[in-house]
């Protein structure tokens, strides 16, 4: 668990001011950087042996500003520490740059972020939705994106919705 | 009646274990799973239906020979099931007709089993048009 | 209006293929979504020289079935079950990721009892993943029997499963802070029972598949890769195994008491099919040692923890004790809160690492989940592994590196 400060403040040295902020959580470390910082965090992580890029999510924090949370989890192998980075990003045209280039596995993870959360990633080579049909519209993860259920069939209002349920013709 | 090799989910691998040793659902004449639809007559419908989905299963369905049978096996496509939301049609029953639906979360072998001895029953009343 | 929701358009499908099959020199060949082969509801874009690939496409979420999405509209303890469906051969090891993030937002210890059984049935649950991978991956090669003999003995797992949780697959059987009962009657013999039966059985399946000229005709040197390049990919578990590098997370980050039991992580050397296969294998053996270990060590006390604020009391409690049905009541209708914050946990599946993102907001529900599924990193690697191959190697490449759609889509 110390490695990963150790990391942490070798990434603040680094990088200096565009580290924002550094602290722990339940024993996991985390920095938060500014989005330009992003690329330079990775490549400084990747040459010390943070082989695998084990998560690449986002978070969205509606109607907080910044409203998107992206969330690198970075992982040694080797050391066996684990690292987290996380950038904030404004709530309209949110972009980030692609880091496809220093983990290649980053690319499908980044098609769904902006598959779920509409996330540009300038740089990336196939940046296409990857879950939802090519065509869908919006952004299903995004906080203000209903969830879309369906009204439950009980059997006081059995009838009254079977009525305008649509079923399928043959 | 041969139905057609195609799972969604969870209930195919219920599937797979209704046609396995312990449940054998040869003995009745239900062994012969046929990979293309023009081949088949029953369509278990095993597992969730996403939208990105459906127009394809309803495709399948299309390019069933008639007379063709549709079953609906666990709850995510008899009614949508623990998953009401943006993503999963709520029950197959939209993208096509249903004959039987099978309850469960999976639904056991015995209750796939079951299913296709009551739509053999169904098959045996209905009548030639 | 439908159908025309499933095709790529042109535009889209040329940035996909190289121009020779523009120019018609190649041909493109869509495999599934309903395929026999391709394990569920994936679909490949082929582009092929002859019978050669020279391309391949995965065109995934056929299966996206929203359970994120769904898992932030539940309190922590009913977004459980949303967990089993995601990876639905392996719904313990979910149901152990998911709750170890939350006992770790929450800072709830589990007691002894819960963490043995959660480590032996975990350990059960991916010798019956690894079970339907043996079956149907011999099954893609044609070799039927297999599949007949493993499901026979995948059944005497689920009867075990069903008599600790009432279900075969969906079991949903450990909770935040432990197990949802203790283990019923009977449970000690059924696994010893087992214990006992399967070394012979796992002969039994070697016997049809390691020396079989057939089958290391149609798997060795078949998708090979290396180690390097595997890590680049995301590649984990016995996929990346099988490249030589002993990466389990059993051993390198120990949880909920791994680090108690004598096991061993086996590797291959050469990354291609076969290998897989072979580790694949030699992980039952080991996990049914860890089951044994695990069923001698097996502690009495309580199965669950007794913080109140978060796991229900017992039902005997209820008739005599007024803060008992207070938190009873809380938890059934409000659920119990979690901090501000976010958390990270990764575990070891069958199939690789998984790991949950857990962010509460001091509110009784999820504000984000995010699982970072092995399935998904791994059919990432599928274009790389497969251009150059055969359209049959296609299908012992797809199986062998075992992805579940619910896992890939969720």
């Amino acid at each position: 668990m110390s490695g990963a400060k150790a990391f942490l403040a070798e990434l603040r040295q680094e990088l200096e001011d565009r580290v924002l902020d550094s602290f722990e959580f339940r024993d996991q470390f985390t920095a938060v950087l500014q989005p330009d910082a992003i690329a330079d965090a990775c490549e400084f992580l990747r040459q010390r042996d943070f082989d695998l890029l084990i998560a690449l999510t986002a978070a969205d924090h509606w109607p907080e500003e910044p409203r998107f949370e992206m969330v690198y989890q970075l992982y040694s192998t080797h050391l066996d520490v684990l690292i987290g980075l996380s950038v904030f990003l404004d709530g309209d045209e949110p972009k980030i740059p692609s880091i496809e280039t220093i983990y290649p596995n980053a690319n499908w993870h980044e098609r769904e972020v902006f598959d779920m959360f509409g996330i540009d990633f300038p740089g990336s080579s196939d940046l296409r939705r990857i879950i939802m049909p090519h065509d869908w519209e919006g952004h299903p993860l995004r906080r203000d994106y209903p969830l879309g259920y369906e009204e439950v069939q009980f059997s006081f209002n059995y009838d009254e919705i079977d009525k305008r349920k649509k079923y399928a013709k043959d | 009646m041969w139905p057609l090799l195609t799972g969604l989910a969870c209930c195919a691998i219920e599937m797979m274990a209704a046609q396995a040793p312990d449940y054998d659902m040869s003995r009745f004449g239900m062994e012969l799973m046929r990979a293309s639809p023009r081949q088949s007559d029953l369509l278990i419908v095993a597992g969730r239906v996403s939208r990105k989905m459906a127009p394809v299963l309803r495709r399948l369905y299309d390019q069933m020979p008639e007379p063709k049978w549709v079953i609906a096996m666990g709850d995510c496509c008899s009614c949508g099931g623990v998953f009401n939301n943006y993503a999963i049609v709520p029950g197959v029953d939209e993208v096509m007709p249903v004959d039987i639906y099978i309850a469960g979360c999976p639904p056991r072998p015995e209750g796939l089993i079951h299913g296709i001895l009551t739509l053999h029953d169904k098959v045996m009343a209905e009548k030639l048009a | 209006m439908l159908e025309a929701q499933m095709e790529l358009t042109v535009d889209e499908l040329k940035g996909l293929v190289s121009q020779r099959a523009i120019d018609g020199e190649t041909m493109i060949l869509n495999m599934g979504p309903q395929h026999p082969s391709t394990h569920g509801v994936l679909r490949l874009i082929l582009e092929l020289d002859g019978e050669t690939i020279v391309n391949c496409v995965p065109d995934i979420g056929f299966l996206h079935t929203g359970i994120e999405k769904n898992m932030e509209a539940k309190t922590y303890e009913k977004a459980l079950v949303m967990t089993d469906r995601m990876d639905y051969l392996n719904p313990l090891g979910n149901n152990l990721c998911y709750c170890l993030a939350v006992e770790t937002l929450v800072e709830l210890d589990v007691p002894p009892r819960a963490q043995v059984v959660r480590v032996l049935l975990t350990e059960l649950t991916r010798i019956a993943s690894h079970l339907v991978w043996l079956g149907t991956h011999a099954l893609d090669l044609a070799a039927m029997s297999v599949f007949l003999y493993t499901w026979r003995e995948r059944e005497i797992l689920m009867d075990i499963f069903e008599m600790c949780s009432g279900q075969r697959m969906m079991t949903s059987y450990f909770r935040p802070g432990g197990l949802w009962r203790d283990l019923p009657n009977g449970f000690e013999e059924a696994v010893q029972q087992f214990i006992d039966l399967f070394p012979d059985r796992i002969e039994e399946y070697e016997n049809l598949l390691t020396e079989n000229p057939l089958y290391i005709d149609r798997t060795r040197g078949i998708g090979v890769i290396s180690t390097t390049e595997a890590l680049e990919i995301g590649l984990t578990g016995p996929n990346l195994r099988a490249t030589g590098m002993p990466f389990d997370l059993r051993k390198t980050r120990p949880y909920s008491g791994y680090e108690q039991f004598d096991f061993e992580v086996p590797t291959a050397s050469n990354g291609d099919t076969y290998d897989r296969y072979v580790v694949r294998m030699e992980e039952m053996r080991q996990s049914l040692r860890i089951v044994q270990q695990a069923l001698v060590r097996l502690p009495e006390g309580p199965f669950r923890s007794d913080n109140r604020k978060f796991v229900p009391p017992p039902r005997s409690e209820l008739g005599h004790s007024m803060e008992a049905v207070i938190h009873h009541f809380k938890l059934w209708t409000e659920g119990f809160s979690a901090p501000k914050g976010a958390v990270y946990v990764p575990v070891e599946s069958p199939r690789g690492v998984l790991g949950c993102y857990l962010v509460g907001d001091g509110g009784p529900m999820p504000m984000r989940v995010h699982f970072r599924t092995p399935s998904f990193a791994n059919l990432q690697a599928l274009p790389m592994l497969a251009k150059g191959h055969l359209v049959a190697d296609l299908v012992a490449i797809i199986s062998s590196l075992d992805p579940i759609l619910g896992d890939v889509d969720r």
